[in-house]
């Protein structure tokens, strides 16, 4: 967007303010986040940058709180627990989602919009509402703190983001290619796996992804269904935030974050990759 | 395939709408069944918990259980005078029964919600039932406390032994049955939730309000911008939607609490005196700006991706028409927003709406949500059954919500990243 030829005195004016107000509120989003990097670095234990901080003084920071992460039992146990839940329910709503998006991608599919409006729900039903009905439900059938049920109630809510991306692949997906499969000899199980599965495989690992870090970031739902045993990370920060607020809670917050450009980047990659795979842009 | 008399048929003589509709049928079946593992699965982990939920708000199994003589001795009770005997006798027989089998709270809770005073007289009444022997029972019960001589205790009783009740839906909005069985409001003191749905709902349009306010800008930015830049900025727009909601919610309360970093740059610039910190955590304002924060996102996805498809030489025609900047945009481009701008706020408000986290870390008192009252009385006060009623309220409204989406956008159109 440049000025364009054309343009008044004032326009030129509202053109630099306008991209000042889109700075601000550039700053407002992820100010925040470039905030508590530094801040987890703090040798004292105050959420604010000391004088030694903004002198640049080398006593002034220090890696304590990390220390303290990797020295407590209770962080590392949330952690073991935090990825072992991730894992189990992205693989099971991973797998769960992409077949029923191949069958949802199917013309022939009949109730498509009902069924495709119930698989979106749990991503819609607000969190607190499926924590409350899963808790009373799955102590109806004992499966109340217990690591099966942390699993089950995570793949429900992480495949609703399996689902709308592998079936948002499939729906730009050349069914001639099958066809074409087929002609030259290929059996359905052959078809799948050498032509639908390579071009289908970016979408099916955003899904994943996406599913990874809802189970990774969840805390609603285990907060009501986990027991003292299923403590992930998010309910540790939780009653960190909450009881003694310390700032080795600013040092989970920024590998976190780390990690959120992490997936970020590995996103940008496969959506890159199925760009040219499809030949949508030259590479 | 051959031609007959009748019409086409197949190699085998099938004809061929027959054979079309068998093959249909056949692909209609393959394809539900690749959907049928994810359906069971969801329907068991998911619809059925909501089902349950549903159905525990109006769920009213303690009277009916726990006082059944009592309760049909109470069948053809007048309703205006104290019971008689037989009422009694039964009462004492399943206190007793009740405090063997150490049951009773379930029922002295039930009532008590109703009625406070009901669960101490209730137990009361059932320890000392031990030393009654023989009748007359009314007589000894009366003894133990006159308030069973109440006839609103015995209206209560009587009402509540439905095995279904409506009771926690009305508490759920502020209001109750009196003693002859009419909806009226709860007593002003004990008015909460009325005014916490809309709280709620207020609260939520505002944030849609500043979403839209501060989306709009970032989303016609990104949209105009070429797409070597606007891919660069469009990282500053998911990295938040990426992060952790209680990492961003951490490093709002660093920001705005008292000794946080905000008020440390007024008081350094000499804006502020030491004593006169602003608190801006832990009251509406800091709900509403942590809860932007994290929505924002969600607004300028489905904004940019509408703002994306208008192509720029519609601006560009109107100017040369002889619009000004202002009316060439009110008239040609914002129109064109407009679907963009109801999705992103329907998606923003459902969210807000159902929030339960930051309104609970950074909300204060006055800064809560309903959802904090349906964690409240899950984990706290332990009247499940009117979280389930305030929680099956707030579902209603979201699935209303959602099926205008669903009707304007389609499921079908939800975009992620």
């Amino acid at each position: 967007m440049a000025v364009p030829s054309y343009a008044t005195g004032p326009e030129r004016v509202w053109y630099y303010v306008f991209r000042v107000i889109c700075a601000l509120i550039f700053l407002f989003l992820v100010g925040p986040l470039l905030v508590i990097i530094p801040l987890s670095f703090n040798a004292e234990p105050y959420f604010t940058f000391t004088e030694a901080m903004l002198t640049f003084q080398p006593d002034g920071y220090s890696l304590r709180w990390y220390e303290d992460f990797f020295t407590s039992s209770a962080w590392l146990g949330a952690i073991r627990n935090s990825i072992l839940i991730a894992i189990a329910s992205t693989l099971l709503a991973t797998v769960l989602g992409t077949i029923a998006a191949l069958g949802l991608s199917s013309r022939y599919m009949p109730f498509r919009n009902t069924i495709m409006a119930l698989m979106i729900s749990p991503l819609v039903v607000p969190l607190i509402i499926s924590g409350a009905a899963m808790f009373f439900f799955f102590s109806r059938i004992g499966l109340s703190q217990t690591y099966l049920g942390v699993i089950l109630a995570h793949t429900a809510l992480g495949i609703p983001f399996v689902v709308i991306t592998v079936t948002a692949t499939l729906s730009s997906f050349d069914h001639s290619l099958t066809r074409a499969a087929a002609s030259l000899g290929a059996n359905p199980t052959r078809t799948f796996f050498k032509v639908i599965l390579p071009l289908v495989t970016p979408g099916v690992v955003s899904g994943a992804l996406f599913a990874f870090i809802t189970s990774f970031d969840e805390v609603v739902v285990v907060l009501f269904v986990s027991g003292p045993e299923q403590r992930t990370i998010p309910i540790q920060m939780w009653s960190g935030i909450r009881e003694e607020i310390s700032p080795t809670i600013l040092a989970v917050a920024t590998m976190m974050v780390l990690l959120s450009i992490l997936l970020l980047t590995t996103l940008e990659l496969l959506r890159r990759r199925s760009e040219r795979m499809r030949g949508l842009s030259p590479g | 395939m051959s031609r007959t008399g009748k019409g086409l048929t197949t190699a085998n003589g099938v004809p061929l709408k027959v054979s079309l509709m068998r093959t249909n049928r056949r692909n209609q079946i393959r394809a539900f069944l690749l959907v049928a593992p994810l359906l069971l699965f969801l329907v068991i982990a998911f619809v059925m918990p909501i089902l349950d939920m549903l159905k525990r708000s109006v769920d009213n199994p303690e009277v009916h259980t726990q006082l059944s003589r009592t309760v049909a001795q109470l069948q053809d009770w007048d309703g205006d005078s104290v019971p008689d005997e037989a009422v009694f006798e039964a009462l004492v027989q399943d206190l007793k029964e009740g405090a063997a089998a150490r049951n009773l709270g379930l029922v002295a809770s039930r009532l008590n919600y109703e009625i406070s005073g009901m669960r101490s007289l209730i137990t009361k009444t059932a320890r000392r039932t031990g030393r009654i022997e023989s009748g007359p029972y009314k007589e000894a019960v009366l003894d133990i406390d006159e308030d069973w001589a109440d006839i609103d205790i015995w209206r209560l009783i009587k009402r509540e032994s439905n095995p279904y009740t409506l009771s926690y839906y009305l508490a759920a909005v502020d209001l109750k049955f009196d003693s002859n069985g009419d909806i009226v409001e709860q007593p002003e003191y004990l008015q909460i939730y009325q005014q916490l749905f809309v709280r709620t709902f207020w609260m939520s349009m505002a944030i849609t309000g500043l979403c839209l306010l501060l989306g709009y800008p970032i989303a016609f930015l990104l949209a105009n911008t070429p797409l070597r830049y606007s891919n660069l900025l469009m990282i500053l727009v998911l990295l938040p939607f990426w992060t952790s909601l209680l990492v961003r919610t951490t490093t709002w309360i660093a920001i705005l609490q008292q000794q946080g970093i905000l008020n440390d740059i007024f008081v350094g610039l000499g804006l502020l005196d030491e004593d006169s910190r602003l608190s801006m955590i832990y009251n509406k304002t800091g709900t509403l700006v942590a809860m932007t924060h994290i929505l924002l996102p969600f607004m300028i996805l489905p904004l940019y991706s509408v703002m994306k498809t208008i192509p720029p030489y519609y601006m560009r025609a109107a100017r040369s028409l002889g619009a000004r900047p202002f009316l060439a945009f009110r008239r040609v481009y914002f129109p064109l927003t407009i679907p963009g701008i109801g999705a992103g706020s329907i998606l923003v408000f459902i969210l807000a709406i159902g929030y339960y986290i930051t309104p609970a870390l950074v909300g204060g008192q006055d800064g809560i949500f309903i959802t904090n009252f349906i964690a409240y009385h899950m984990q706290t006060s332990l009247n499940w059954g009117l979280a389930a009623a305030i929680a099956s309220i707030l579902l209603f409204v979201v699935i209303a919500f959602y099926l205008i989406y669903n009707r304007l956008i389609g499921v079908d159109n939800v975009k992620l990243g």
